[in-house]
């Protein structure tokens, strides 16, 4: 598949993550994206898919290629309906976990990209989005 | 079940990973290994990652978690082969693999290994 159309995928299982990690590969690689760079947005995704699977009890993601003149980039849009996040700011700072992780997802997540965003209502869900440029 | 092998070698356990580990396949690792370590009495687990293309946090725990508890099992670990961009990766994310020991390659990782078992060490070379 060509890098031009945005996809969706599923995240409900720990496989889906697994899947989601490949296709944001292949698609960093299609788009040109150095080795380093492509492993700093395949970590993140994987970060963010699996706080979509744990926090947000399942969802899924848009990968959306970006095409801004000469420069080529992805942006990666996790979505759930779970029980969203009380507290963002909180949520962003290294070693907070609700999860029994490390508690880096988020906020390591935020560092490896060039643009982050976080949306949560309590009780409706979450949105994360995550662009990176090649 | 999906495994990972683990390989016997003398007293060390060799494991390398080949595959994109889903999180259930880590913890598997984690539980093998540990187990293998007791029933074969092993001095030392090496650990290849040289085909991982990331290292995320919660592979990155799964590994330390592995050297933690096979160094409370009396058995050094050492990690080998580490692609330079999951390290600036990893590293950027916030993990630095405290309490890990690591080599560039299978031969220096083995080396390592032998040198840690002759001297006793216990492995928290950095003070934790």
């Amino acid at each position: 598949m060509p890098a031009t159309a945005t996809e969706s995928l599923p995240i409900a299982s720990a496989d889906d993550v697994v899947v989601v990690r490949q296709r944001v590969r292949e698609l960093a690689i299609m788009l040109g994206f150095r080795l380093v760079d492509q492993t700093k947005l395949v970590t993140a995704a994987s970060e963010l898919a699996r706080n979509t699977l744990q926090h947000g009890h399942g969802g899924g993601v848009q990968i959306v290629p970006l095409l801004n003149g000469s420069k080529k980039g992805l942006r990666l849009v996790f979505e759930d309906h779970g029980p969203g996040i009380p507290d963002i700011a909180l949520a962003l700072t290294d070693g907070y976990t609700t999860g029994g992780g490390l508690g880096l997802g988020l906020g390591g997540s935020k560092r490896l990209c060039n643009e982050f965003s976080v949306e949560s209502e309590p009780g409706r869900g979450t949105r994360v989005m995550i662009a990176r440029w090649a | 079940m999906e495994r990972i092998p683990i390989l016997k070698i003398g007293s060390y356990l060799l494991v390398s990973i080949q595959v994109d580990m889903h999180d259930r396949l880590a913890m598997t690792l984690q539980d093998d290994l540990t187990e293998q370590i007791v029933r074969v009495r092993a001095k030392g687990v090496l650990i290849d990652i040289s085909s991982l293309e990331i290292v995320d946090s919660f592979i990155g725990r799964t590994l330390g978690n592995i050297a933690a508890m096979s160094r409370v099992l009396d058995a050094q670990t050492v990690l080998v082969g580490m692609q330079p961009a999951v390290a600036i990766t990893l590293v950027e994310l916030g993990m630095s693999l405290p309490g890990v020991r690591t080599a560039l390659n299978v031969d220096q990782g083995l080396a390592l290994l032998q040198t840690a078992i002759d001297q006793g060490d216990d492995g928290a070379g950095d003070g934790h």
